[in-house]
């Protein structure tokens, strides 16, 4: 580089400068990336921020290029999808590229916020990152429950035809409430195009927002790590922490390897199995929206599976809509619901150990009933699941008080 | 970090990254533009026309679109071929010298494959206006009837030959045509034409 610089001259520098004095280029650089110091001892957990910008970049990319040639109206939504499929050059490439991506949005966000469960990343300093993190994950539900109505097919109608009828559930203004998101008395064409303009424009502006403010924040308090050691405490002579690393080029070297290993897997399901079995795409949903018949079995995308089985776990309409709503919101209270004097698992004891464990299998067990049908031992099982999924986050104050925690080290350690 | 940093390998590491990298953008980029061409539905609609001429009558013009453009078929009747010549030392381009202003079969004083029957594009060399038809001789003496156009006042003969000293630069185009029967045109393909 420096014999780079030095034959490039002065002139390239003359630039910089004339653009540093009216923009804080250089400083930006510097705070965000070349001087941005993070622990050297991330493990593969600490992939799926980045992977969640590549797929967020990807989802806009593909997007625009989907609105080229979708019409948002009832009479020609379905059609126009399959004329992008059919007539579009590369058409079913692109639709594929953001019907996958969706998945794997939610995909890479879970393991994303399962990261800062395993390491304590929401704790302080980082409760607003958490915060922020959590709205993000909210707008993201949305979005894709919005783009999930733009097809017309059969699935994207019932299924909003469902979700938007569980705010009925709210006392005194739910019908109203109801009748005012859909602009109509049934879901139909208007409710469709207003639906267009939320997945299109309003989410994801507030989206790529929302993304920008957590990476502000985090870089304002710096990256937690698996040991969950405040790596600022220990600093060098040069007031670099000593176990921190720049972001560029260290993390991002790294982090190239881990997109490329990403796009191998998502070009693997692009190609081969674009629908995963009717689990990104349903099959339902091939067939164009009719308001006269409801698909025999009705289930959201599974991205949604897990509250919507503690949705149908209660036997009244208004509770389950109160316990669903529940299950969605109380992760964000996580940095004030955990009182344990640790950050990383490492350090904890088995209690915590053992109470993480048996959340994620309610977790993954409760979005496999979510696209089971709603009868019999189901029921029963979705039941005796909700009812740990909360207590995980419930009886968390106690539990984490109790529990026997291990001494912190000073520095970042490497395990093996 | 250590001295014996292998600068060379280092070097060639980030080139062949980038590289490859590059070459990734790229071929992703291909798709991305390619479905912006016309598709499938949109090459379906820019098929050839077909353009029943049977009961046209000498000096009467009918305006057809083919792939969104406009096109003029005008049967000149005997009068208007013999002004031909007239206008020729009037033309920057009387004898259809610009290759891709037309078919090799039009490079001719008519400008079509039967003298009679004139087709042409509509659409004004200049900027792309529709020339008006104006085929009476005069009031000016240098004027010998012909194709003019509104916008910017090009002016054009009856083979749609552009004048001398008017904006529009080259003749009106010919598109590629046919006669498939004597009395059908099919405007959009010269498959085995001439």
């Amino acid at each position: 580089m420096a014999r780079i610089e030095s034959e490039v001259g002065t002139r390239g520098s003359a630039i910089m400068k004339w653009i540093d004095d009216r923009f804080p280029f250089t400083e930006t650089m510097k705070y965000h990336i070349t001087e941005y110091y993070a622990s050297k001892n991330f493990n593969w957990w600490y992939i799926f921020g980045v992977l969640a910008m590549v797929v967020l970049v990807m989802q806009l990319v593909t997007g625009i290029f989907l609105t080229m040639n979708y019409k948002p109206s009832a009479v020609e939504a379905f059609a126009s999808v399959e004329y992008i499929m059919r007539d579009v050059e590369w058409g079913w490439l692109i639709r594929y590229m953001h019907s996958t991506g969706a998945s794997f949005f939610f995909i890479i966000v879970y393991l994303h916020m399962f990261r800062a469960m395993l390491y304590g990343s929401y704790q302080k300093p980082r409760e607003l990152i958490w915060l922020i993190g959590m709205l993000i994950f909210f707008v993201l539900m949305a979005e894709g429950f919005a783009g999930y109505l733009l097809p017309w097919g059969q699935m994207s109608y019932w299924g909003a035809q469902v979700i938007i009828s569980l705010f009925g559930a709210i006392p005194f203004v739910g019908e109203a409430l109801v009748e005012w998101i859909r602009g109509d008395y049934a879901i139909s064409d208007i409710t469709l195009n207003r639906f267009f303009a939320f997945h299109v424009i309003l989410l994801p502006l507030i989206l790529v927002a929302l993304v920008f403010l957590h990476i502000v924040a985090l870089h304002h308090v710096g990256s937690n790590n698996p040991d969950g050691v405040d790596i600022k405490k220990n600093k060098g002579p040069d007031g670099i922490p000593l176990d921190g690393i720049a972001f560029h080029p260290y993390h991002t070297t790294k982090d190239l390897v881990g997109i490329v290993f990403f796009l191998m897997i998502f070009s693997g399901v692009v190609f081969f199995a674009p629908d995963m079995g009717g689990y990104f795409l349903e099959h339902a949903n091939f067939e164009p929206a009719n308001m006269m018949a409801t698909p025999e079995h009705i289930a959201p995308v599974w991205y949604y599976t897990p509250y919507y089985a503690i949705l149908r776990a209660v036997p009244d309409k208004f509770w389950g809509f109160v316990l669903f709503a529940l299950s969605v919101v109380l992760p964000v209270f996580l940095p004030w619901l955990d009182r344990s004097r640790v950050k990383s698992i490492r350090y904890r004891g088995w209690i915590y150990k053992m109470a993480l464990s048996v959340f994620v299998v309610s977790f993954v067990t409760l979005g496999w009933l979510g696209l089971q049908p709603a009868e019999g031992t189901y029921v029963m099982l979705a039941r005796i699941f909700s009812v740990l999924y909360f207590a995980f986050f419930l009886l968390m104050p106690y539990y984490t008080t109790i529990d026997k925690t291990k001494p912190v080290p000073d520095r970042v350690v490497y395990h093996g | 970090m250590t001295d014996d940093v292998d600068r060379n390998r280092r070097h060639f590491l980030t080139v062949a990254t980038a590289v490859t990298g590059g070459a990734g953008v790229v071929a992703v980029a291909i798709p991305f533009l390619a479905s912006l061409k016309p598709s499938a539905r949109a090459q379906a609609l820019g098929a050839p026309v077909e353009v029943p001429i049977g009961s046209l009558e000498p000096g009467e013009m009918v305006r057809v679109m083919w792939r969104g453009r406009l096109v003029y078929v005008l049967r000149r009747d005997e009068e208007m071929l013999s002004r031909l010549p007239e206008s020729k030392d009037l033309l920057r381009d009387p004898d259809s010298a610009v290759v891709e202003q037309q078919p090799e079969f039009a490079v001719n004083e008519h400008r079509s494959l039967k003298p009679e029957y004139l087709v042409i594009e509509g659409s004004c060399t200049h900027l792309g206006c529709a020339p008006l038809a104006e085929f009476e001789v005069g009031p000016a003496d240098d004027w010998f009837g012909g194709f003019f156009c509104p916008c910017h006042g090009s002016r054009f003969d009856l083979s749609g030959r552009v004048y001398k000293g008017v904006p529009a630069p080259t003749n009106l185009r010919v598109p590629p045509y046919r006669f498939i029967r004597e009395d059908v045109i099919m405007i959009g393909s010269d498959a085995g034409a001439a």
